[in-house]
Protein backbone atom coordinates (compact mmCIF):
# COMPACT_ATOMS: atom_id res chain seq x y z
CA UNK A 1 0.00 0.00 0.00
CA UNK A 2 3.04 2.50 1.10
CA UNK A 3 3.52 5.09 -2.08
CA UNK A 4 0.74 4.52 -3.93
CA UNK A 5 0.52 7.65 -4.71
CA UNK A 6 4.08 7.27 -6.46
CA UNK A 7 2.57 5.10 -8.98
CA UNK A 8 0.19 6.05 -12.26
CA UNK A 9 -2.60 3.93 -11.45
CA UNK A 10 -2.52 5.19 -7.88
CA UNK A 11 -2.67 8.73 -9.12
CA UNK A 12 -5.43 7.72 -11.20
CA UNK A 13 -7.41 6.16 -8.66
CA UNK A 14 -6.57 9.27 -6.40
CA UNK A 15 -7.78 11.17 -8.69
CA UNK A 16 -10.94 9.46 -9.51
CA UNK A 17 -11.84 9.05 -5.98
CA UNK A 18 -11.64 12.84 -5.45
CA UNK A 19 -13.25 13.35 -8.65
CA UNK A 20 -16.20 11.00 -7.37
CA UNK A 21 -16.69 12.80 -3.97
CA UNK A 22 -16.78 16.31 -5.71
CA UNK A 23 -19.42 14.81 -8.09
CA UNK A 24 -21.14 13.77 -4.67
CA UNK A 25 -20.68 16.98 -3.08
CA UNK A 26 -22.20 18.83 -6.23
CA UNK A 27 -25.24 17.17 -6.32
CA UNK A 28 -26.13 17.78 -3.13
CA UNK A 29 -24.69 21.82 -3.44
CA UNK A 30 -27.23 21.32 -6.51
CA UNK A 31 -30.32 20.67 -4.35
CA UNK A 32 -29.57 23.31 -2.06
CA UNK A 33 -29.37 25.74 -4.32
CA UNK A 34 -32.94 24.40 -6.21
CA UNK A 35 -34.79 25.51 -2.87
CA UNK A 36 -33.92 28.64 -3.74
CA UNK A 37 -35.99 28.40 -6.79
CA UNK A 38 -39.18 26.85 -4.69
CA UNK A 39 -39.12 28.38 -1.10
CA UNK A 40 -37.00 30.81 0.06
CA UNK A 41 -37.87 30.04 3.42
CA UNK A 42 -36.87 26.41 3.05
CA UNK A 43 -33.65 27.84 0.99
CA UNK A 44 -32.69 29.87 4.90
CA UNK A 45 -33.39 27.20 7.21
CA UNK A 46 -31.09 24.35 5.19
CA UNK A 47 -28.69 27.16 4.51
CA UNK A 48 -28.38 28.67 8.40
CA UNK A 49 -28.25 24.61 8.91
CA UNK A 50 -25.01 23.98 6.83
CA UNK A 51 -23.39 27.59 8.11
CA UNK A 52 -23.36 26.80 11.60
CA UNK A 53 -24.13 23.10 12.44
CA UNK A 54 -20.59 22.06 13.80
CA UNK A 55 -19.90 18.72 11.95
CA UNK A 56 -20.69 20.06 8.33
CA UNK A 57 -18.50 23.65 9.35
CA UNK A 58 -15.51 21.85 10.99
CA UNK A 59 -15.49 18.65 9.46
CA UNK A 60 -17.05 18.33 6.05
CA UNK A 61 -16.30 21.98 4.93
CA UNK A 62 -12.35 21.03 5.46
CA UNK A 63 -12.56 18.14 3.81
CA UNK A 64 -14.17 19.51 0.64
CA UNK A 65 -11.56 21.91 0.63
CA UNK A 66 -8.78 19.41 1.13
CA UNK A 67 -10.91 17.47 -2.27
CA UNK A 68 -10.90 20.42 -4.18
CA UNK A 69 -7.00 21.12 -3.59
CA UNK A 70 -6.17 17.51 -3.98
CA UNK A 71 -8.02 17.50 -7.43
CA UNK A 72 -6.60 20.44 -9.03
CA UNK A 73 -2.82 19.88 -7.43
CA UNK A 74 -2.89 16.27 -9.30
CA UNK A 75 -4.53 17.73 -12.93
CA UNK A 76 -1.48 19.50 -12.66
CA UNK A 77 0.95 17.29 -11.14
CA UNK A 78 -0.35 14.78 -14.06
CA UNK A 79 -0.71 17.12 -17.33
CA UNK A 80 3.10 17.91 -15.95
CA UNK A 81 4.02 14.52 -16.11
CA UNK A 82 2.09 13.77 -19.27
CA UNK A 83 3.45 16.34 -21.20
CA UNK A 84 7.34 15.34 -20.48
CA UNK A 85 5.87 11.61 -21.85
CA UNK A 86 6.33 13.55 -25.08
CA UNK A 87 8.74 16.26 -25.58
CA UNK A 88 8.77 16.60 -29.37
CA UNK A 89 5.24 16.83 -30.79
CA UNK A 90 3.80 15.63 -33.87
CA UNK A 91 3.70 18.05 -36.45
CA UNK A 92 -0.01 16.86 -37.53
CA UNK A 93 -1.74 15.21 -35.19
CA UNK A 94 -5.40 14.59 -35.70
CA UNK A 95 -6.81 13.82 -32.42
CA UNK A 96 -10.51 14.31 -33.19
CA UNK A 97 -10.07 11.10 -35.36
CA UNK A 98 -10.06 8.97 -32.07
CA UNK A 99 -10.68 10.72 -29.15
CA UNK A 100 -13.60 13.63 -28.19
CA UNK A 101 -12.25 17.06 -27.60
CA UNK A 102 -13.57 16.63 -23.95
CA UNK A 103 -11.14 14.07 -23.11
CA UNK A 104 -8.21 15.77 -24.70
CA UNK A 105 -8.86 19.24 -22.64
CA UNK A 106 -9.56 18.55 -19.36
CA UNK A 107 -6.61 20.83 -17.88
CA UNK A 108 -8.61 23.57 -19.83
CA UNK A 109 -12.27 22.90 -18.73
CA UNK A 110 -10.85 21.93 -15.28
CA UNK A 111 -8.79 25.62 -15.42
CA UNK A 112 -12.29 27.15 -15.78
CA UNK A 113 -13.52 25.55 -13.31
CA UNK A 114 -10.63 26.81 -11.07
CA UNK A 115 -10.78 30.04 -12.11
CA UNK A 116 -15.06 30.01 -11.03
CA UNK A 117 -13.80 28.55 -7.80
CA UNK A 118 -11.87 31.45 -6.92
CA UNK A 119 -14.63 33.93 -8.35
CA UNK A 120 -17.17 31.91 -6.27
CA UNK A 121 -14.99 31.97 -2.62
CA UNK A 122 -14.51 35.88 -3.39
CA UNK A 123 -18.76 36.32 -3.89
CA UNK A 124 -19.84 33.39 -1.00
CA UNK A 125 -17.28 32.01 0.96
CA UNK A 126 -15.27 35.25 1.81
CA UNK A 127 -18.41 37.36 2.93
CA UNK A 128 -19.82 34.51 5.14
CA UNK A 129 -16.39 33.47 6.98
CA UNK A 130 -15.79 37.20 7.95
CA UNK A 131 -19.56 37.24 8.84
CA UNK A 132 -19.29 34.42 11.06
CA UNK A 133 -15.82 33.89 12.20
CA UNK A 134 -14.40 37.50 12.00
CA UNK A 135 -17.21 39.87 12.62
CA UNK A 136 -18.20 36.44 15.01
CA UNK A 137 -22.22 36.72 14.11
CA UNK A 138 -23.70 33.30 14.35
CA UNK A 139 -26.92 34.63 13.82
CA UNK A 140 -27.35 34.61 9.84
CA UNK A 141 -29.90 37.45 10.34
CA UNK A 142 -30.39 40.23 8.80
CA UNK A 143 -31.15 44.13 10.70
CA UNK A 144 -34.87 43.71 10.35
CA UNK A 145 -34.71 40.04 11.70
CA UNK A 146 -35.12 37.60 8.68
CA UNK A 147 -32.65 34.94 7.38
CA UNK A 148 -29.84 36.90 5.31
CA UNK A 149 -29.38 33.85 2.84
CA UNK A 150 -31.72 34.15 0.62
CA UNK A 151 -31.16 38.23 0.59
CA UNK A 152 -27.63 37.54 -0.26
CA UNK A 153 -28.23 35.42 -3.02
CA UNK A 154 -30.30 37.35 -4.66
CA UNK A 155 -28.44 40.61 -4.63
CA UNK A 156 -24.99 38.56 -6.20
CA UNK A 157 -27.30 37.65 -8.92
CA UNK A 158 -28.31 41.22 -9.97
CA UNK A 159 -25.19 41.74 -11.90
CA UNK A 160 -25.40 40.33 -15.33
CA UNK A 161 -21.96 39.89 -15.55
CA UNK A 162 -21.14 37.84 -12.54
CA UNK A 163 -24.16 35.61 -14.09
CA UNK A 164 -22.33 35.62 -17.64
CA UNK A 165 -19.67 34.28 -16.01
CA UNK A 166 -21.46 31.76 -13.85
CA UNK A 167 -23.23 30.69 -17.17
CA UNK A 168 -19.69 30.32 -19.07
CA UNK A 169 -18.19 28.47 -15.88
CA UNK A 170 -21.31 25.88 -16.06
CA UNK A 171 -20.71 24.61 -19.19
CA UNK A 172 -16.53 24.09 -18.89
CA UNK A 173 -18.16 21.81 -16.09
CA UNK A 174 -20.35 20.13 -18.18
CA UNK A 175 -17.69 19.46 -20.76
CA UNK A 176 -15.42 18.43 -17.83
CA UNK A 177 -18.17 15.64 -16.66
CA UNK A 178 -19.20 14.42 -19.77
CA UNK A 179 -15.73 13.10 -20.10
CA UNK A 180 -15.36 12.91 -16.20
CA UNK A 181 -17.82 11.12 -14.70
CA UNK A 182 -17.43 7.61 -16.95
CA UNK A 183 -13.42 8.54 -16.73
CA UNK A 184 -13.48 8.48 -13.26
CA UNK A 185 -15.28 4.72 -12.99
CA UNK A 186 -12.82 3.79 -15.60
CA UNK A 187 -9.94 4.96 -13.76
CA UNK A 188 -11.05 3.20 -10.42
CA UNK A 189 -11.22 -0.30 -12.47
CA UNK A 190 -14.39 -0.75 -13.07
CA UNK A 191 -15.52 -1.22 -16.47
CA UNK A 192 -18.44 -3.68 -16.99
CA UNK A 193 -22.25 -4.15 -17.35
CA UNK A 194 -22.94 -1.97 -14.68
CA UNK A 195 -20.60 0.64 -15.31
CA UNK A 196 -21.47 0.84 -19.39
CA UNK A 197 -25.46 0.78 -17.82
CA UNK A 198 -23.94 3.87 -16.43
CA UNK A 199 -22.54 5.60 -19.44
CA UNK A 200 -26.45 7.12 -20.25
CA UNK A 201 -26.65 8.26 -16.34
CA UNK A 202 -23.22 10.54 -16.70
CA UNK A 203 -24.10 11.95 -19.86
CA UNK A 204 -27.54 12.87 -18.51
CA UNK A 205 -26.01 13.99 -15.57
CA UNK A 206 -23.36 16.39 -17.08
CA UNK A 207 -25.41 17.73 -18.78
CA UNK A 208 -28.56 18.22 -16.18
CA UNK A 209 -26.33 19.45 -13.37
CA UNK A 210 -24.97 21.82 -14.83
CA UNK A 211 -27.69 23.35 -16.77
CA UNK A 212 -29.79 23.46 -13.57
CA UNK A 213 -27.18 25.70 -12.34
CA UNK A 214 -27.75 27.91 -15.16
CA UNK A 215 -31.37 27.68 -14.83
CA UNK A 216 -30.73 28.96 -11.04
CA UNK A 217 -28.40 32.04 -12.05
CA UNK A 218 -30.51 33.10 -14.74
CA UNK A 219 -34.13 32.42 -12.46
CA UNK A 220 -32.94 34.89 -10.04
CA UNK A 221 -31.37 37.58 -12.26
CA UNK A 222 -34.87 37.93 -13.68
CA UNK A 223 -36.83 37.39 -10.38
CA UNK A 224 -35.37 40.01 -7.99
CA UNK B 1 -6.19 5.05 -61.20
CA UNK B 2 -2.75 5.68 -60.34
CA UNK B 3 -1.87 8.39 -58.03
CA UNK B 4 0.52 11.35 -57.79
CA UNK B 5 1.40 12.44 -54.30
CA UNK B 6 3.69 14.37 -51.91
CA UNK B 7 5.20 13.00 -49.02
CA UNK B 8 6.09 14.85 -45.62
CA UNK B 9 8.68 12.86 -44.32
CA UNK B 10 10.68 13.07 -41.11
CA UNK B 11 14.46 12.57 -41.73
CA UNK B 12 16.43 12.38 -38.70
CA UNK B 13 20.27 10.79 -39.57
CA UNK B 14 20.60 9.38 -35.60
CA UNK B 15 19.37 9.56 -32.35
CA UNK B 16 21.05 12.86 -31.59
CA UNK B 17 20.36 14.76 -34.83
CA UNK B 18 17.99 17.29 -34.41
CA UNK B 19 15.75 15.80 -37.60
CA UNK B 20 13.36 17.76 -39.89
CA UNK B 21 10.64 17.35 -42.18
CA UNK B 22 11.40 17.19 -46.18
CA UNK B 23 9.00 16.74 -48.97
CA UNK B 24 9.17 14.61 -51.72
CA UNK B 25 7.12 13.35 -54.57
CA UNK B 26 6.16 9.83 -55.84
CA UNK B 27 4.50 9.21 -59.46
CA UNK B 28 2.38 6.42 -60.00
CA UNK B 29 1.43 4.61 -57.29
CA UNK B 30 -0.80 2.15 -57.80
CA UNK B 31 -4.16 1.98 -55.32
CA UNK B 32 -3.58 -1.51 -54.68
CA UNK B 33 0.00 -1.34 -53.14
CA UNK B 34 0.66 -1.30 -49.37
CA UNK B 35 1.64 1.46 -47.73
CA UNK B 36 5.21 0.36 -47.06
CA UNK B 37 5.32 -0.65 -50.92
CA UNK B 38 4.32 2.72 -51.42
CA UNK B 39 7.61 3.81 -49.57
CA UNK B 40 9.69 1.19 -51.26
CA UNK B 41 8.86 3.13 -54.46
CA UNK B 42 10.10 6.32 -52.90
CA UNK B 43 13.08 4.50 -51.78
CA UNK B 44 14.38 3.16 -54.92
CA UNK B 45 13.55 6.38 -56.38
CA UNK B 46 16.04 7.87 -53.69
CA UNK B 47 18.80 5.08 -54.46
CA UNK B 48 18.81 5.92 -58.03
CA UNK B 49 19.55 9.04 -57.33
CA UNK B 50 22.20 8.46 -54.91
CA UNK B 51 20.40 9.74 -51.65
CA UNK B 52 19.63 8.33 -48.65
CA UNK B 53 17.11 6.36 -48.45
CA UNK B 54 14.40 6.96 -45.41
CA UNK B 55 14.41 4.00 -42.55
CA UNK B 56 11.54 2.83 -41.54
CA UNK B 57 10.60 -0.25 -39.53
CA UNK B 58 9.26 -3.65 -40.85
CA UNK B 59 9.51 -7.08 -40.76
CA UNK B 60 5.88 -9.51 -41.44
CA UNK B 61 4.05 -7.43 -44.15
CA UNK B 62 1.29 -8.81 -42.98
CA UNK B 63 -0.32 -7.66 -39.59
CA UNK B 64 1.52 -10.00 -37.10
CA UNK B 65 5.16 -8.86 -36.01
CA UNK B 66 3.66 -4.98 -35.03
CA UNK B 67 7.10 -3.90 -36.61
CA UNK B 68 6.01 -1.22 -38.55
CA UNK B 69 5.05 1.84 -36.96
CA UNK B 70 4.28 5.09 -38.62
CA UNK B 71 2.21 8.20 -37.74
CA UNK B 72 0.65 8.99 -41.12
CA UNK B 73 -1.27 11.97 -41.40
CA UNK B 74 -2.06 12.99 -37.80
CA UNK B 75 -2.68 8.91 -37.01
CA UNK B 76 -1.01 5.83 -35.97
CA UNK B 77 -0.66 3.47 -39.17
CA UNK B 78 -2.72 6.18 -40.50
CA UNK B 79 -6.54 6.70 -40.88
CA UNK B 80 -8.26 3.30 -41.72
CA UNK B 81 -9.38 1.30 -38.65
CA UNK B 82 -7.52 -2.24 -37.12
CA UNK B 83 -4.93 -2.40 -39.38
CA UNK B 84 -1.03 -1.97 -39.27
CA UNK B 85 0.54 0.27 -41.88
CA UNK B 86 1.80 -2.70 -43.56
CA UNK B 87 -1.83 -3.46 -43.74
CA UNK B 88 -2.82 -0.18 -45.10
CA UNK B 89 -3.88 0.48 -48.57
CA UNK B 90 -2.84 3.14 -50.91
CA UNK B 91 -6.81 3.48 -52.06
CA UNK B 92 -7.38 5.33 -48.75
CA UNK B 93 -5.43 8.35 -50.36
CA UNK B 94 -6.47 10.40 -53.38
CA UNK B 95 -4.33 11.74 -56.62
CA UNK B 96 -2.79 14.69 -55.03
CA UNK B 97 -2.59 14.36 -51.58
CA UNK B 98 -0.21 15.30 -49.24
CA UNK B 99 1.04 12.54 -46.93
CA UNK B 100 2.52 13.34 -43.41
CA UNK B 101 4.62 10.20 -42.15
CA UNK B 102 6.20 10.77 -38.82
CA UNK B 103 7.88 8.58 -36.40
CA UNK B 104 5.62 7.58 -33.23
CA UNK B 105 6.54 9.65 -30.82
CA UNK B 106 6.98 9.57 -27.01
CA UNK B 107 10.03 9.98 -25.22
CA UNK B 108 10.24 6.24 -23.85
CA UNK B 109 10.20 5.56 -27.88
CA UNK B 110 13.34 7.51 -28.89
CA UNK B 111 14.12 7.73 -32.42
CA UNK B 112 17.20 5.91 -33.68
CA UNK B 113 16.80 7.28 -37.28
CA UNK B 114 14.26 8.72 -39.38
CA UNK B 115 11.19 7.01 -39.33
CA UNK B 116 12.82 4.21 -36.72
CA UNK B 117 11.67 4.44 -33.11
CA UNK B 118 12.83 2.05 -30.04
CA UNK B 119 10.47 0.58 -28.41
CA UNK B 120 12.86 -1.85 -25.94
CA UNK B 121 10.96 0.03 -23.37
CA UNK B 122 8.07 -2.57 -23.99
CA UNK B 123 10.56 -5.26 -23.87
CA UNK B 124 11.43 -4.08 -20.64
CA UNK B 125 8.13 -3.80 -19.52
CA UNK B 126 7.53 -7.63 -20.33
CA UNK B 127 10.75 -9.02 -18.67
CA UNK B 128 9.39 -7.20 -15.45
CA UNK B 129 6.68 -9.86 -15.67
CA UNK B 130 4.48 -10.90 -18.58
CA UNK B 131 5.62 -14.26 -18.44
CA UNK B 132 4.52 -17.22 -16.37
CA UNK B 133 7.28 -19.49 -14.56
CA UNK B 134 6.30 -23.24 -15.67
CA UNK B 135 8.66 -26.02 -14.63
CA UNK B 136 10.31 -27.73 -17.78
CA UNK B 137 12.09 -30.46 -16.26
CA UNK B 138 10.38 -33.20 -18.48
CA UNK B 139 7.12 -34.17 -17.34
CA UNK B 140 5.50 -30.10 -17.66
CA UNK B 141 1.68 -30.62 -17.44
CA UNK B 142 -0.35 -29.92 -20.68
CA UNK B 143 -2.22 -26.37 -20.45
CA UNK B 144 -5.28 -27.80 -21.71
CA UNK B 145 -5.71 -30.27 -18.85
CA UNK B 146 -7.18 -27.25 -16.72
CA UNK B 147 -10.68 -26.48 -17.47
CA UNK B 148 -11.22 -22.72 -18.01
CA UNK B 149 -14.51 -20.83 -18.48
CA UNK B 150 -15.19 -20.19 -22.42
CA UNK B 151 -15.78 -16.28 -21.40
CA UNK B 152 -12.87 -16.16 -19.91
CA UNK B 153 -10.48 -17.97 -22.00
CA UNK B 154 -11.75 -15.88 -24.92
CA UNK B 155 -10.68 -12.20 -23.29
CA UNK B 156 -7.60 -13.18 -22.59
CA UNK B 157 -6.99 -14.83 -25.96
CA UNK B 158 -8.32 -11.09 -26.97
CA UNK B 159 -5.88 -9.12 -24.78
CA UNK B 160 -2.79 -11.62 -26.24
CA UNK B 161 -3.58 -10.88 -29.70
CA UNK B 162 -1.80 -7.43 -28.18
CA UNK B 163 1.38 -7.35 -31.28
CA UNK B 164 3.59 -4.37 -29.33
CA UNK B 165 3.27 -2.08 -31.80
CA UNK B 166 3.12 0.71 -29.69
CA UNK B 167 0.35 2.62 -31.74
CA UNK B 168 -1.50 3.09 -28.11
CA UNK B 169 1.42 5.15 -26.83
CA UNK B 170 1.76 7.12 -30.31
CA UNK B 171 -1.54 7.79 -30.47
CA UNK B 172 -2.09 8.37 -26.72
CA UNK B 173 -1.85 12.39 -25.68
CA UNK B 174 -0.10 11.38 -22.71
CA UNK B 175 2.15 8.68 -24.26
CA UNK B 176 0.41 6.13 -22.08
CA UNK B 177 1.33 2.36 -22.47
CA UNK B 178 -1.46 1.60 -20.26
CA UNK B 179 -3.06 -0.31 -23.44
CA UNK B 180 -0.20 -2.68 -23.82
CA UNK B 181 0.25 -3.53 -20.27
CA UNK B 182 -3.01 -3.86 -19.63
CA UNK B 183 -3.70 -6.42 -22.41
CA UNK B 184 -0.27 -8.33 -21.22
CA UNK B 185 -1.53 -8.02 -17.51
CA UNK B 186 -5.12 -9.26 -18.57
CA UNK B 187 -3.94 -11.95 -20.44
CA UNK B 188 -2.46 -13.87 -17.16
CA UNK B 189 -4.54 -12.32 -15.03
CA UNK B 190 -7.64 -14.30 -16.76
CA UNK B 191 -5.84 -17.81 -16.37
CA UNK B 192 -5.46 -20.18 -13.88
CA UNK B 193 -1.81 -20.30 -14.77
CA UNK B 194 -1.26 -16.63 -14.47
CA UNK B 195 -3.17 -16.31 -11.30
CA UNK B 196 0.07 -17.84 -9.12
CA UNK B 197 2.15 -14.35 -10.13
CA UNK B 198 -0.63 -12.06 -10.59
CA UNK B 199 -0.03 -9.92 -7.47
CA UNK B 200 3.83 -9.70 -8.26
CA UNK B 201 3.44 -9.22 -12.55
CA UNK B 202 1.21 -6.27 -12.25
CA UNK B 203 3.19 -4.70 -9.25
CA UNK B 204 6.54 -5.19 -11.10
CA UNK B 205 5.02 -4.19 -14.71
CA UNK B 206 3.42 -1.23 -13.76
CA UNK B 207 6.26 -0.16 -11.45
CA UNK B 208 8.51 -0.56 -14.97
CA UNK B 209 6.21 1.00 -17.10
CA UNK B 210 6.56 3.88 -14.77
CA UNK B 211 10.32 3.98 -14.91
CA UNK B 212 10.55 4.04 -18.52
CA UNK B 213 8.60 7.25 -18.99
CA UNK B 214 5.30 7.16 -20.54
CA UNK B 215 2.55 9.28 -19.15
CA UNK B 216 -0.49 8.46 -17.66
CA UNK B 217 -3.88 7.41 -19.06
CA UNK B 218 -6.86 10.00 -18.91
CA UNK B 219 -9.31 7.32 -20.44
CA UNK B 220 -9.39 9.38 -23.42
CA UNK B 221 -9.96 6.12 -25.67
CA UNK B 222 -7.90 6.81 -28.76
CA UNK B 223 -5.25 4.20 -28.18
CA UNK B 224 -8.51 1.86 -28.77
CA UNK B 225 -9.49 2.88 -31.95
CA UNK B 226 -6.20 3.13 -33.12
CA UNK B 227 -4.87 -0.62 -31.92
CA UNK B 228 -4.74 -2.03 -34.98
CA UNK B 229 -5.94 -5.45 -33.06
CA UNK B 230 -9.04 -3.71 -31.35
CA UNK B 231 -7.60 -4.49 -27.80
CA UNK B 232 -10.38 -2.87 -25.58
CA UNK B 233 -10.43 -0.50 -22.40
CA UNK B 234 -11.68 -3.17 -20.14
CA UNK B 235 -7.97 -4.44 -20.28
CA UNK B 236 -6.71 -0.84 -18.67
CA UNK B 237 -9.29 -1.19 -16.39
CA UNK B 238 -8.89 -4.76 -15.20
CA UNK B 239 -5.17 -3.39 -14.92
CA UNK B 240 -6.00 -0.90 -12.39
CA UNK B 241 -8.53 -3.26 -10.30
CA UNK B 242 -5.42 -5.70 -10.41
CA UNK B 243 -3.01 -3.09 -9.42
CA UNK B 244 -5.40 -2.10 -6.68
CA UNK B 245 -5.88 -5.23 -5.24
CA UNK B 246 -1.84 -6.15 -5.10
CA UNK B 247 -1.25 -2.97 -3.99
CA UNK B 248 -3.48 -4.00 -0.49
CA UNK B 249 -1.68 -7.58 -0.78
CA UNK B 250 1.92 -6.38 -1.27
C1 LIG C 1 -10.78 22.97 -9.48
C2 LIG C 1 -10.55 22.91 -10.74
C3 LIG C 1 -10.40 21.60 -11.46
C4 LIG C 1 -9.31 21.25 -12.18
C5 LIG C 1 -8.06 22.08 -12.43
C6 LIG C 1 -9.56 19.94 -12.69
C7 LIG C 1 -8.70 19.24 -13.49
C8 LIG C 1 -8.84 17.93 -13.84
C9 LIG C 1 -7.89 17.16 -14.58
C10 LIG C 1 -6.57 17.66 -15.13
C11 LIG C 1 -8.38 15.91 -14.68
C12 LIG C 1 -7.65 14.73 -15.26
C13 LIG C 1 -8.03 14.48 -16.61
C14 LIG C 1 -8.40 13.05 -16.80
O1 LIG C 1 -8.06 12.19 -15.97
O2 LIG C 1 -9.04 12.79 -17.80
C15 LIG C 1 -9.67 15.89 -14.04
C16 LIG C 1 -10.49 14.79 -13.96
C17 LIG C 1 -11.76 14.80 -13.45
N1 LIG C 1 -12.39 15.88 -12.85
FE1 LIG C 1 -11.60 17.67 -12.56
N2 LIG C 1 -10.79 19.52 -12.28
C18 LIG C 1 -11.34 20.50 -11.51
C19 LIG C 1 -12.58 20.50 -10.88
C20 LIG C 1 -13.49 19.46 -10.95
C21 LIG C 1 -14.80 19.46 -10.33
C22 LIG C 1 -15.40 20.63 -9.53
C23 LIG C 1 -15.36 18.25 -10.62
C24 LIG C 1 -16.69 17.69 -10.25
C25 LIG C 1 -17.65 18.29 -9.68
C26 LIG C 1 -14.41 17.50 -11.39
C27 LIG C 1 -14.62 16.24 -11.86
C28 LIG C 1 -13.67 15.47 -12.51
C29 LIG C 1 -13.86 14.11 -12.90
C30 LIG C 1 -15.11 13.28 -12.70
C31 LIG C 1 -12.65 13.69 -13.48
C32 LIG C 1 -12.31 12.31 -14.04
C33 LIG C 1 -11.47 11.53 -13.08
C34 LIG C 1 -10.80 10.36 -13.75
O3 LIG C 1 -10.64 10.32 -14.96
O4 LIG C 1 -10.41 9.45 -13.03
N3 LIG C 1 -13.28 18.26 -11.58
N4 LIG C 1 -9.92 17.14 -13.53
S1 LIG D 1 -2.53 -2.65 -27.39
FE1 LIG D 1 -2.89 -2.51 -29.62
S2 LIG D 1 -1.88 -0.61 -30.18
FE2 LIG D 1 -1.05 -1.14 -28.19
S3 LIG D 1 0.80 -2.32 -28.58
FE3 LIG D 1 -0.89 -3.84 -28.40
S4 LIG D 1 -1.61 -4.12 -30.50
FE4 LIG D 1 -0.37 -2.26 -30.54
S1 LIG E 1 5.41 -5.32 -40.74
FE1 LIG E 1 4.70 -6.82 -39.29
S2 LIG E 1 2.88 -5.87 -38.58
FE2 LIG E 1 3.49 -4.52 -40.17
Amino acid sequence: MSGILNSSIGRKFAMALSALFLMIFLLQHFAINLLSVFSPDAFNDVSHFMGTFWAIQYLLQPVLIFGVIFHFVMGFVLEIKNRKARTISYAKNNGAANSSWMSRNMIYSGLAILAFICLHFYDFWLPEINTKYIQGDMSGLLANGEFRYFEELQHKFVDIWRVALYCIAFIFLALHLLHGFNSAFQSVGANNKYTKGLKGFGKAYAIIIPLGFVFIALFHHFNH
Amino acid sequence: MNMNLTLKIWRQKNASDKGKMVDYKVTDISPDMSFLEMLDVLNEQLINKDEEPVAFDHDCREGICGMCSLYINGEAHGPDRAVTTCQLHMRMFKDGDTITIEPFRATAFPVVKDLIVDRSSFDRIQHAGGFISVNTSGNTIDANTIPINKHDADTAFEAATCIGCGACVASCKNSSAMLFVGAKVSQFALLPQGKVEATDRVLNMVKQMDEEGFGNCTNTGACEVECPKGISLENIARMNSEYLKASLKG
